[in-house]
């Protein structure tokens, strides 16, 4: 079974000089370890390819039920000279809702709704996955 | 009568440890989350939110070097374009119930907008009205004489190899700079380039008596601010998608405004009646929106720290914000320099039905020969498919046909002549393109950049200046 971050999450993102910022929140705050383990920056930086350029970093707010994205060189030399449509990035935050969770492996063996999640026992997080600082992050780091 | 054109006073910082606590909570409200934003909502904020401040942020970084372009065109102008439509629908409501009116409107030309703000109280028959103008952010004479080095910026360096094409230089002020300006009791504080947040965080210290260097203290201010300052996006605006998160009357979105505590904690709201919601989700997209590192923020009064902030919801359209820490503020202020960078020409061209995308992908092969015949062919481009890979690139989402593609072509140009060119040759597609291209638009425009510099904090001398409309 497959869904779509968008079941699960929403996503902004904003722009400073040639950084993007995404972030990426639970609509149940229970959903935020799969958040967590899912959107690493590696895969981040993967699903953005091509757009991207530079390394992702990741900051990880369990309270909040969100996990921040600041993706370098990835608005086109920069919001004021970019030559892209959408300079400022503004939808890039759309991109990510588009992952696919495949449901088997990533939510668990058990195929289940969002709302069906929230009842059931929350997944642990990964080691290192303790709290707000920085992980490390894109394939250079 | 008006008087204009005073010799500008020097107010002294306020000695906040004189400064009697204030108990009851202070309701600021956000007027405005950019230049062009909603007037309406601000009006109905200054009406009914039982406010004590009404903050416009209304400064993106290129703002002020564009308003410094128009000033050098007139010398009376150089700030928000909207600042006497804004200050019509605003200024009775406020001054009949005692809100203070604060906003980086000034933009290029501070002195012209509290000027304005005067001859728009005048219009309104309002018996009186002072305006405390508050300047030195410019450091453009200090960016060059020191020939600062510059960050983010691809084509020099340091400041000296902008030349002539630099244009503006302007620090980032903090609280600290508009603390006088409220000692003065001025009803509107008009500001050139201050942090965004800081245009909230210095009412609040003004009300509470906080201590420039209670940093913790400091940070939850900062968090209030960086919250508000971009208006609706807290309160439900930025934020619909049909089937998965409804929002209720976006078209009459509610602008926030905030009931803070002495201790910096803080109610996020809007008026009852109005459109939007405020909630969990609304306010944690706007908490980390543009932050990068969530536990250092850097501002020019306090590196706040958001790593903490619990938001608690309590109820409809309400939210409960605190837990922000703060640390010692940075050595030194940020800058941002708006230079001329060259020419963008742009053309676009729709292609619709069966073999649409094909068609535009041809059209924009036939553009790309066209270019290398205008010499343009190693320009820095984008020759790209809307409605296929025009925001994300091949990689996302361009498997995928639509019924329509429109080609863009945008290529860099070192003069308006070739830029013009660009659009030209779009446009030409219409006779000697593929079949059945339509709807042609083509623009140029004048790139105006921006790059960063550090400065040190004796570059600016921040300076009051009271203008009075007395009855």
């Amino acid at each position: 079974m497959i869904m779509k971050l968008q079941d699960i999450a929403i996503a902004r993102s904003g722009d400073k000089g040639d950084r993007a910022t995404l972030s990426v929140i639970a609509r149940d705050p229970a959903d935020y370890p799969l958040l967590e383990r899912l959107l690493t920056a590696e895969r981040v930086k993967a699903h953005y390819d091509g757009v991207v350029r530079g390394e992702v970093v990741r900051y990880t707010l369990p309270h909040l039920g969100a996990v921040h994205f600041v993706m370098h060189a990835a608005l086109g030399g920069g919001v004021t000279r970019s030559l892209a449509l959408d300079a400022h990035g503004k939808a890039l935050s759309s991109a990510i809702l588009d992952l696919d969770l495949i449901v088997d492996q990533e939510l668990g063996p058990e195929p289940r709704t969002p709302q069906a999640q929230q009842a059931a026992s929350k997944p642990a997080s990964p080691p290192g996955a303790t709290g707000k600082p920085v992980t490390p992050l894109g394939s250079s780091a | 009568m008006l008087c204009l054109g005073q010799p500008p006073v020097q107010y002294p910082a306020p000695d906040c440890s004189e400064t009697l606590p204030r108990m009851k909570p202070f309701r600021i409200g956000a007027g405005a989350g950019y230049a062009g934003d909603r007037i309406d909502p601000a009006q109905a904020l200054a009406e009914r939110g039982n406010l004590d401040a009404l903050v416009f942020e209304c400064l993106a970084e290129r703002t002020i070097a564009l308003a410094q372009l128009r000033r050098a065109k007139e010398p009376g102008h150089g700030y928000d374009p909207l600042l006497q439509a804004r200050m019509r629908a605003v200024l009775p409501a406020c001054v009949r119930q005692g809100v203070r009116v604060i906003s980086n409107m000034g933009a290029a030309n501070p002195e012209a907008a509290g000027q304005a703000v005067l001859a728009v109280a005048r219009e309104l028959g309002l018996p009186r009205l002072r305006v405390a103008v508050v300047t030195g952010d410019d450091v453009l004479g200090w960016v060059r004489a020191h020939d600062v080095a510059l960050m983010e910026c691809p084509s020099a360096t340091r400041a000296s190899e902008l030349g002539e094409r630099l244009i503006s230089a302007n620090a980032y002020l903090g609280a600290e700079a508009l603390l006088p300006a409220l000692a003065t009791g001025a009803e509107v504080v008009i500001t050139g380039r201050v942090a965004d947040p800081a245009l909230f965080l210095a009412p609040l210290m003004h009300a509470f008596g906080w201590r420039a260097d209670d940093w913790p203290q400091l940070g939850q201010g900062v968090l209030v601010g960086h919250l508000l300052e971009c208006a609706a996006q807290v309160s439900g605006g930025y934020l619909a998608d049909p089937g998965h998160l409804d929002v209720p009357d976006l078209h009459d979105v509610g602008f926030p405004l905030a009931e803070v505590q002495a201790d910096g904690s803080a109610v996020i709201t809007k008026l009852e009646g109005t459109g939007g919601r405020v909630d969990r989700l609304s306010c944690t997209a706007q908490l980390l929106y543009e932050i990068e590192d969530p536990a250092r923020y850097l501002q020019p009064d306090v590196v706040a720290d958001f790593s903490g902030v619990q938001l608690q919801e309590l109820g409809a359209n309400r939210v409960r914000a605190w837990g922000a820490g703060g640390q010692p503020r940075p050595a030194q202020l940020k800058a941002t320099l708006g230079y001329r960078d060259g020419w963008i020409g742009e053309g676009q061209i729709s292609y619709a039905g069966p073999g649409a995308r094909e068609r535009g992908a041809l059209a924009l092969e036939v553009l790309a020969h066209r270019m290398r015949l205008l010499g343009l062919g190693g320009a820095e481009q984008r020759a790209e498919l809307i409605g296929v890979d025009a925001l994300h690139g091949p990689g996302l989402g361009a498997d995928r046909t639509p019924y329509e593609v429109r080609a863009r072509l945008a290529v860099r140009c070192t003069s308006r002549e070739q830029a013009e060119r660009v659009g030209q040759e779009v446009e030409a597609l219409y006779v000697n393109g593929p079949a059945a291209g339509g709807g042609v638009t083509q623009s140029v425009r004048e790139v105006v950049a921006v790059a960063s510099a550090l400065v040190p904090r004796q570059a600016v001398q921040p300076r009051v200046q009271v203008l009075e409309l007395v009855a």
